[in-house]
């Protein structure tokens, strides 16, 4: 069996990325190659918020989809370091990613995908039963993240498909919160809030950080990004080049 | 549950049918707690390969070794007829495609739930008709039709009913062939969500066939493609479905229609 479980680490970051390529090889159009990423590094500290700049569709969703396993490596290292261990999540098994899930990382979607049935404040509580907290301390929670959200108490017994779209953002966004990983993944968090909303999360996020979590991000809202985020790692259009060199 | 040891260690297996193969090579561990996925059109030897694993066809290559209970590891050819019914009795289950296959339609509903408590020696009527009545309840099914035969339930109601049937007696591991591919779309959503949490408030380890990747989606952690009889990927469930390595997987992955 593979291990990418190390006790040896020279870095300090919760996330340390290095020597990423991502290359997509779409069979269905004649094994067409389609490279997005190269030689991408960059670090993320405790307490620390990074945001991914760069044009749209430059790459920024599938980092975010890389870190948190979804998405292939194509080479490279992604070390999470958390608990006293690190795991490369690019050469992690299945299971490792799911273990680095369970206690290191979290991560918020754009969208809510909802499992039906299921009502607004268990989806928000879920996570944190999943983790051993009891049901009623659980319930507590959910039900704080739920109101500093300004989701309706009239709501929360109710499944979220039927709500606005900003409503099952938000859903979205407490359940994401309502757990403390050492590591944050955040697509878009803002997009389909209204200004008072935003500021919400905008302090949602520096409470994170003020704990420790180390927060990495993509936030279209220039004022959000502003507020939040201590530095931009700039994604390059890399599929150009990569071509010219071809 | 990292520390844990698999529950089922899968070398080479592989069943032919005279010369021509149903699913060969296939290799897979399975730990307590997890459910895998297998996914492929029909045809793929998706569903051989579940019988394989369950024992319902014979191993034609390879081995099959399961932990017990007691914490021995088995090599599943090797056990006696009696020792491989008695898993089914208290360690395993299986809930088919077609719920008249493992359920007893004239018999009462809760006789159905029932019977595998008789089977591992429960003897008190009254516990027995509690204890069924309580999974009734547990799988969305009114307590007042207890003493209703299948035959008289709707299709969503008689697949939860065999899953109760299955699940009353606390199995490890339970195959599942295509369990909601013959209902309603609504009643189906309904039935994953069911099988959904009660997998993960039991604990258990599962092996679900399916034609459907939103149900892999839903419900597994890990998912294997078959093709031709073959394994062509696995992982993560996420990362097969959403950065597919095979030319097969991403066809299949390309053909779903977006709800």
């Amino acid at each position: 069996m593979i291990t990418a479980v190390t006790d040896a680490f020279e870095t300090r970051a919760i996330l340390a990325v290095s020597g990423v390529d991502k290359t997509f090889t779409m069979h269905l159009q004649d094994g067409q190659r389609l490279p997005v990423l190269q030689e991408l590094a960059f670090e993320v500290n405790a307490g620390e918020c990074v945001a991914l700049g760069g044009v749209s569709g430059v790459g920024k969703s599938s980092i975010l989809k890389m870190v948190y396993g979804n998405y292939a490596v194509s080479c490279g290292s992604i070390l999470l370091r958390a608990h006293g261990r690190a795991v490369d999540i690019a050469a992690a098994g299945p299971r490792q990613v799911l273990a680095a899930r369970h206690d290191t990382m979290g991560y918020v979607s754009q969208f809510l995908h909802c499992v039906p049935r299921v009502a607004a404040l268990q989806i928000v509580a879920e996570p944190l039963l999943e983790r051993g907290v009891t049901a009623g301390e659980a319930r507590d929670r959910a039900a704080e993240l739920l109101t500093r959200l300004a989701i309706p108490e009239r709501l929360w017994a109710l499944p979220p498909a039927t709500f606005s779209g900003g409503e099952q953002q938000r859903v979205n966004i407490a359940r994401g919160f309502v757990t403390e990983l050492p590591l944050l993944l955040l697509d878009e968090p803002t997009a389909s809030l209204d200004v008072r909303n935003r500021e919400v999360v905008t302090g949602l996020i520096h409470d994170k950080r003020a704990r420790g979590t180390a927060i990495l991000g993509i936030f279209h809202d220039a004022e959000v990004r502003d507020a939040v985020a201590d530095r931009v790692v700039q994604v390059e259009t890399f599929a150009a080049t990569a071509e010219a060199a071809v | 549950m990292r520390n844990e040891q698999p529950l089922l260690e899968v070398r080479g297996v592989g069943h032919s049918y005279g010369e021509r193969y149903g699913c060969r090579d296939v290799d897979l561990d399975l730990w307590p707690g997890e459910v895998l996925a297998v996914v492929g059109e029909s045809g793929s030897g998706k569903t051989t390969l579940l019988g394989a694993l369950s024992q319902r066809l014979r191993l034609t290559a390879g081995s099959v070794r399961y932990r017990l209970a007691d914490g021995t590891v088995a090599d599943l050819s090797e056990l006696s007829e009696s020792a491989v019914r008695r898993l089914w009795r208290t360690e395993w289950g299986f809930v088919h495609q077609n719920p008249a296959d493992g359920l007893r339609m004239h018999v009462s509903a809760g006789g159905n739930v029932g019977e595998p408590l008789m089977a591992t020696g429960w003897r008190h009527y009254g516990r027995i008709r509690a204890a069924s009545a309580q999974w009734l309840e547990r799988v969305e099914i009114p307590v007042d039709r207890i003493d209703d035969p299948p035959t008289t339930f709707s299709g969503g109601m008689r697949q939860r009913l065999q899953i109760a049937r299955n699940l009353v007696v606390s199995p490890r591991l339970v195959f599942m062939d295509e369990p909601t591919s013959g209902l309603d779309v609504s009643v189906q959503a309904r039935l994953l969500d069911l099988i959904r949490s009660l997998v993960s408030d039991l604990g258990l380890a599962v092996i679900i066939v399916t034609h459907d990747l939103a149900v892999a989606r839903l419900i597994s952690h890990r998912t294997l493609v078959m093709k031709d009889g073959c394994v062509i990927e696995s992982g993560l469930t996420d990362r097969v479905l959403d950065d597919p390595q095979a030319a097969y997987t991403q066809l299949l992955v390309s053909s779903i229609l977006q709800g």
